[in-house]
Order: structure tokens, then C-alpha cells, then sequence
């Protein structure tokens, strides 16, 4: 679990934290769309220089970006490895049946691998700097439009931010009962393939029942403090869109036209 | 089983931002056959400091030798099923941990786990379900239909029926009725007086005085106190920083003796106590 950065917050303060988490959620999202429009080594180059200044504006150590990779290492060698050799060519260094290993192959592989880094580079800053709680606040907002076809925004929002409540509780709930069941005998990851799946009933089962015991206390203590349906409810927790996020957006679009202008040069 | 701590540190998420150090050094014997608590505020360390007795949490320097096994950073997670059958954990809430159709299967699950025969590990289940004070019909109910009281002693039956020379107690009793209460430490009281050697975790002063042997403050990782009860709770230095609290006991001496009673020795039982003031009433 400890090793998963993506997807986690860490607690820190630069311009980048600061920034208003409803820019920060939809930028990123426009940025890895943008990312496909780089078709030559100067727009990569560009935009790979972009996502390091956002890196280092965000003042978190590098070195967590690089963790963030590991998960899906696999995945990126991959495809990389594909286009290495699937890569159809006229002028093949080497071929061999349907493997072929040309420069273009190698020039495509190096964009297709470019382009992963910069899209779990933004992503893994997005979820850095900003916590659960402004996430699920920003797509309550982003969501709001979709009221008037009668979508529960507000239901679905407050779902959310119970659910990334409870990610840490459960994730305690579920460490505690594999030590107990542990220090009853049971091994994890130990034996054949179904020995390792049984060997999560005596968790999963217990998870269930304090979930549903969770959810089930949770809702009588929120009836008890005069929830009824969202309707109608305030806000506490207020977004505010300030100067520097007008700012972050100039900045993207500036992005988006040289990015266009380096794709025709 | 007499288990040693020999200068052991653990730190959690070890290189990461978010690392913590939960213990600080802690050298600590405890004898074989005791009756050990272990007290300290909450998020003291106490709880990682007894997971690494049955290596649930492995020291991240400094080692721990329990029984004849020795537990360094680099101990292996393989073959750790002999050193778990040997020391029984009962964690906080262990009601939490139960899963099986019936509180018969449930219980059987730790024997079974450690190689028990399915008619040895039923015997255990009849033998276990009464010495926590429920009857034998209880085996064939559901443990989701029990109450948290029942469904605790449920499970408190299945760590034992591993048959555990040490037990490890994490707030047993948190959350029962005070009849509850007594039976559960008085279960434990006898069971050490069978050769058992009990390692108790507590809030509360008056189960300390009244059950352990032997104790041990933690405060923030690092072991401030350890010996037996008696002469911890009058350590003044750690009450005055707040640090321990006394027993009832204790308390209402310290309080008669402002009154003008004198206590050569901190009475920290009710007995102690009853006993003292009976001879000072007499005698004075």
C-alpha cells in the first residue's frame, strides 16, 4: 500500500498547493489532451519542460515522481517495446518475420514513452497538492451544470467525500484484521493460487460487516443532526477562484498555441 | 517464555516524508510465566511494541529474543507460524476479527491454521467456549447474531484455543459492562496461574494494581518505567508530569494522607488499602 504514490496526498505549501483545486482538476484533465498534439522532438521537449517547471514550482521532491512511475513501469516498457518493433518502416535496420527495428520505430517509442512521463507526471502532482476533500469539492462544482437534467449533484458529491473519508478508515480496518487473522495462523501470499484467494475471506468478510456497521451508525448520526435529503444545505467549505488561477489558465492557453505553432514548424 | 527487548527501535514508513519513529529504544525484559502490563498514553507505542513480539512488526534496529527465537530486522516472514502458535494475540476489538458461519468454526480456525487436527481443534472449541463463560450451545450460533460482549468472548476463545504460552492482551476489556470486566481479567489471572505468561496493554490504573506483577510506562516510544507496580505508581516524578495516573486506590491514600494518615507504603489495591486504614483506625 505504502508504495502507490499516485493517488496520494502529501501535505505541503507552494504556489501550486495554493492554487484553486477546480483550475487545478480541469487544467490537468486539458493537459493531457493537449499532450497529443506534440508530433516532433521540439513541442515534446517543450512540454516536457513545462511539467518540470510545474514540478518544481510544486517544491515536492523529485525523487516522489519517479516512485509514481514505478507502479506502471511495466506497462510503459510494454508498449514501448511494441512500437519498438512493430513499427512499420521502409528502411528497417533489422527485420525479422514481422519484427522490424527502424529509426522511425525508435523516434515513435521515445514519444510514446515522453508521453506517459508527462501524463502520470501532471496527474501525480494534481492528487500531491491537492486533498481528497478538494477533489470531490471540485467535482461537485464541475458537476453543477448537470443539475438542470435532474442529475443529484449534491447526493453524488456528498457520497464522494464519505467515501474518501473512509479510504483511510478502511485502509486502518483492513491492516488491523490481516494482523489478527495473521497472528492466527494465516498466511497472505503464501501457497497456490487458490489457497491465496481463500485466504482473504477470514478479511474481506469482516470488512463487509464493519462497512455496512459504519454506514449503517454514519446514517443515524447524520439524521440525528437534521440531514434529510441535500436539498437545500450551505456550504462550508467555499472554493475561491483568485488572480493567480486567471493566471494559471493564460498560462495554458499560451501552452496550447505554441504547442500548435511547434506541431506546423 | 521469557521475552527480551534488546534496544529496539521501529520506525514506520522508513524512508518517506511520512515517517514516524513508534519506538524508541526500548530495552525491556519480561519474565517467563508474569503477569506484565504495559501503560502509556494513547499513540505511546504500546501497541507496536507488543506486535513485535509474535513479529507481526519487525524492529528496525536492535533485536528481541522471545523464547528461544530471535527477532532482528532482517528475520525472514517465512516459518513465523511456530513463534504465532506460541504467542496468542488478543487485539483491541477483537470482535472485529470474527468470520466464519459458526462461533465453532471460528474458533477452530486458529488451531487449524496451525496444523491442528479438525477433532482436536473441536475439543478445543467445547473446552475454549467455556472457560470464557458461554455454553456450548452458543457453538452452533452465527457470531453475527451474538452480542458485542458474547462476540467478544467469541473471540478471545479463539486466540486461546491455539493453546499460546504468552498471551498478548491489547485493551481486552475496552467497552464491557463492569461484570464483564472482572470475569474477562479474572479468566486471564487464572490462566497465568497455569503456567502462562500474560502480557497486559491498559488504560486502566485499577486492573494494573490489582492483576499485574510486573509493569512498564511508555511515553512518545521510549520506556520510562518499568518494576513492579508497587514501586512505579510511587515514582512521584511521572505522576507530577502526568505521565501515569494512580489507581483508586492510590488516589484516596494520597488524599488520606493529607487528612493526617500515613502510608509507609502506597496502598494500591482495595485490600491494601481496607487493610491499612484498619490498623491505623485501631492503632491510633
Amino acid at each position: 500500500m505504502d508504495k502507490i504514490i499516485l493517488g496520494r496526498y502529501l501535505p505541503g505549501d507552494s504556489l501550486i498547493y495554493r492554487l484553486d483545486p477546480r483550475g487545478k482538476f480541469l487544467l490537468t484533465f486539458y493537459f493531457v489532451g493537449i499532450v497529443f498534439l506534440a508530433n516532433n522532438v521540439a513541442s515534446y521537449a517543450f512540454l516536457l519542460a513545462f511539467v518540470l517547471f510545474a514540478v518544481y514550482l510544486s517544491k515536492i521532491n523529485f525523487g516522489f515522481f519517479l516512485k509514481g512511475l514505478r507502479p506502471i513501469f511495466w506497462l510503459i516498457l510494454f508498449t514501448v517495446i511494441l512500437q519498438l518493433f512493430f513499427t512499420p518502416s521502409d528502411n528497417p535496420i533489422w527485420q525479422w518475420g514481422i519484427l522490424t527495428f527502424s529509426k522511425e520505430g525508435m523516434v515513435i517509442a521515445g514519444y510514446i514513452f515522453i508521453r506517459f512521463v508527462l501524463i502520470i507526471f501532471i496527474s501525480t502532482l494534481l492528487t500531491l497538492t491537492t486533498t481528497p476533500i478538494e477533489i470531490s469539492d471540485s467535482i461537485e462544482s464541475i458537476l453543477k451544470p448537470l443539475k438542470k437534467i435532474k442529475f443529484p449533484v449534491t447526493q453524488v458529491a456528498l457520497m464522494l467525500s464519505i467515501a474518501l473519508r473512509f479510504v483511510p478508515l478502511l485502509v486502518d480496518e483492513t491492516t488491523k484484521i490481516m494482523d489478527a487473522q495473521r497472528a492466527r495462523g494465516v498466511d497472505f501470499g503464501e501457497g497456490g493460487l487458490i489457497k491465496r484467494i481463500k485466504s482473504f475471506v477470514p478479511i474481506l468478510i469482516p470488512l463487509f460487516v464493519s462497512s455496512f456497521s459504519i454506514a449503517y451508525d454514519l446514517a443515524i448520526a447524520m439524521e440525528s443532526r437534521g440531514y434529510r435529503d441535500g436539498e437545500g444545505r450551505s456550504k462550508y467549505r467555499v472554493l475561491n477562484w483568485a488572480k493567480r488561477d486567471n493566471i494559471m489558465v493564460v498560462f495554458m492557453i499560451c501552452l496550447t498555441i505554441i504547442l500548435l505553432f511547434l506541431r506546423s514548424y | 517464555m521469557e521475552i527480551t527487548f534488546e534496544h529496539v527501535t521501529h520506525s514506520y514508513n522508513v524512508n518517506s516524508p511520512t515517517a514516524s519513529l513508534g519506538l524508541d529504544d526500548v530495552s525491556l525484559t519480561i519474565n517467563d510465566k508474569s503477569f506484565t502490563a504495559i501503560v502509556g498514553q494513547t499513540g505511546s507505542g504500546k501497541s507496536t511494541m507488543v506486535k513485535h513480539i509474535n513479529a507481526l512488526l519487525k524492529p528496525t534496529s536492535g533485536k528481541l529474543t522471545v523464547g528461544n527465537r530471535v527477532i532482528t530486522s532482517e528475520t525472514n516472514n517465512k516459518n513465523l507460524k511456530p513463534l504465532r502458535k506460541q504467542v496468542g494475540m488478543v487485539f483491541q476489538f477483537p470482535e472485529n476479527q470474527l468470520f466464519e458461519e459458526t462461533v465453532e468454526k471460528d474458533i477452530m480456525f486458529g488451531p487449524m491454521n496451525f496444523g491442528d487436527s479438525e477433532e482436536h481443534a473441536k475439543q478445543a472449541a467445547k473446552e475454549m467456549i467455556k472457560l470464557v463463560g458461554l455454553d456450548e450451545s452458543y457453538l452452533s450460533k452465527s457470531p453475527f447474531d451474538l452480542s458485542g460482549g458474547q462476540m467478544r468472548r467469541v473471540a478471545i476463545a479463539g486466540v486461546l484455543a491455539s493453546n499460546p504460552e504468552t498471551i498478548i492482551l491489547d485493551e481486552p476489556t475496552a467497552g464491557l459492562d463492569p461484570v464483564g470486566r472482572k470475569e474477562i481479567m479474572g479468566l486471564f489471572k487464572d490462566l497465568q496461574q497455569q503456567g502462562k505468561t500474560i502480557i497486559l496493554i491498559t488504560h486502566n490504573m485499577d486492573d494494573v494494581a490489582n492483576f499485574a506483577d510486573e509493569m512498564a510506562v511508555i511515553h512518545r516510544g521510549k520506556l520510562i518505567a518499568s518494576g513492579l507496580p508497587q514501586e512505579v505508581f510511587n515514582k512521584s516524578e511521572l505522576l507530577k508530569d502526568d505521565l501515569l495516573s494512580l489507581p483508586r486506590s492510590a488516589e484516596f491514600a494520597r488524599e488520606l494522607s493529607q487528612k493526617g494518615f500515613h502510608f509507609d507504603k502506597l496502598p494500591i489495591t482495595i485490600d491494601e488499602l481496607g487493610t491499612e486504614i484498619k490498623q491505623q483506625l485501631n492503632g491510633g
